[in-house]
């Protein structure tokens, strides 16, 4: 039953964009004050209504498979292992629906790897309950590979993770193939800001933090992004970025990990609970 | 070549690009591109540098072509191809000079090139197109033919011949140096935001 799921979520997730990205885009293309921007937007607008009415994929790139999953510690699995489960939905959801295999074996590429390797990379949190929820994400390389991580420490404070938020954006420009996502994730060790900046950008982008001064740095930051010209594809013009969202965990008294994942317009992700 | 409106010059090519219409692009034009080119991505252009840094022959003539930098999606059964979008150009710069060097004339792709991947391009006075990353639907129905003539172990980076028809591009770095990413973003910068809207969250 997992299988069916994440063949089913797969396949949705590339055929169909997040209700709330694609009325952003509509909104930014009535505000984009630049006329290639507007352009540009109107396109790539047009291009999730063809792809979501004639089942297209919205992109050829349909990324890794990125599969998180909430597990109520009162859930007990029955039959065989969680992984191959997901792996094999995976497997069948890629080869129904058309999509791409974009995933290599070996990284190195030191082994010969025929196509068809199993894309999925898959994170597990405990909850409390007795509910499996899935968010399930195909993650396009073009802004995964313009994604920063490095570790301040406590006197670079708030300014530190401004600058490197936009210094990273501004690197990215482009090749992020904007207008983005950006998920910022702060503190833990190394892989937890990695992580949390996976969750941040893996928000709904009409979301903001619950804590204020959060919501505040969330918008302060959009505010600064959209200043940098960038525009929609690069083509210069205000809408850099949709959102900026932030996630936080407590670290050491001598860290400051921060974390920029770049999602493209293209976001794809898709949830449900089992 | 021609303009058929205010905006959209359109750019016909059958044996290769001439280097007269090449000439004729600014950085900034939005031209419709209509011919064949020959798909490119990661595995392939290495593999197209070491077979001509090697003087081994290469399944296809590289004169006076433009590579599109793409991976398709698998078609369905009513499709002559998948989505097709293109990829980001920067990661198969190191190549170019090689590929330049062999007869390419243009490159369509998306994403940024500076310093010396810019500078290849100005060397050879070659002209690099972008195409809106992420339109791969879209741009699926700008391409009448799909057909490998190489590589094919590659799987999606094998080599394709793609007749392409009106197909959208911008162009980024025209034959004298200039780059539109660059002198869009400096612009655009630098120019005060209209005052009626802020930032809507």
């Amino acid at each position: 039953m997992l299988r069916d799921t994440i063949a089913r979520l797969i396949i949705e997730a590339n055929y169909i964009i997040p209700d709330d990205i694609l009325q952003a885009l509509r909104d930014a293309a009535i505000r984009e004050e630049s006329e290639i921007g507007r352009r540009t937007l109107e396109q790539l607008v047009r291009n999730y209504e063809i792809a979501a009415a004639e089942r297209l994929p919205v992109c050829q790139d349909s990324g890794v498979a990125v599969v998180m999953l909430e597990v109520g510690q009162d859930v007990h699995w029955i039959g065989g292992s969680l992984q191959e489960a997901i792996f094999d939905g995976v497997r069948e959801g890629t080869k129904a629906g058309y999509l791409r295999w974009s995933v290599t074996g070996d990284p190195t590429r030191m082994l010969k790897t025929a196509g068809g390797d199993t894309p999925a990379v898959i994170h597990t949190d405990l909850v409390p309950g007795a509910d499996v929820k899935i968010t399930f994400a195909s993650k396009g390389f073009g802004a995964e590979n313009m994604s920063a991580l490095k570790m301040f420490v406590p006197a670079d404070g708030v300014p530190a993770i401004t600058d490197f938020v936009l210094d990273t954006v501004d690197r990215a420009g482009a090749n992020a193939c904007p207008p983005i996502v950006v998920g910022v994730g702060v503190g833990g060790t190394f892989e937890t800001a990695a992580l949390l900046a996976k969750k941040a950008v893996l928000r709904p982008i009409n979301v903001r933090h619950p804590r204020p001064d959060l919501c505040r740095l969330e918008g302060e930051l959009l505010e600064r992004v959209n200043e940098l010209g960038i525009g929609p594809q690069g083509l210069g013009g205000r809408v850099t970025a949709l959102a900026v969202n932030i996630e936080v965990y407590s670290t050491h008294i001598a860290g400051l990990p921060v974390a920029v994942n770049l999602g493209c317009h293209s976001t794809r992700r898709i949830s449900t609970t089992l | 070549m021609t303009r058929s409106d205010m905006s959209v010059m359109q750019l016909t090519f059958n044996d290769g690009v001439t280097d007269a219409d090449l000439d004729r692009l600014r950085a900034g034009d939005s031209v419709e591109l209509t011919g064949r080119v020959i798909s490119f991505r990661d595995a392939t252009a290495a593999r197209l540098t070491r077979a001509l840094e090697a003087g081994s022959p290469v399944p296809v003539s590289l004169h006076d072509q433009i590579l599109y930098a793409v991976g398709p999606s698998p078609p369905k059964p009513s499709q002559i191809i998948g989505s097709a979008g293109p990829t980001t150009t920067a990661r198969m710069a190191r190549f170019l000079p090689t590929l330049f060097a062999a007869g390419v004339r243009a490159v369509i792709g998306k994403g940024e090139l500076h310093g010396d991947d810019m500078n290849a391009f100005v060397t050879h006075r070659a002209v690099y197109f972008a195409a809106i990353g992420g339109l791969g639907a879209l741009l699926a129905k700008q391409i009448r033919a799909a057909d490998i003539v190489g590589y094919d172990d590659l799987g999606p980076e094998a080599l394709y011949s793609l007749e392409i028809d009106a197909f959208p591009v911008v162009v980024i770095i025209d034959t004298e140096g200039r780059n539109f990413h660059e002198l869009s973003r400096a612009r655009w910068r630098s120019l005060p935001r209209r005052r009626t809207e802020r930032e809507g969250r």
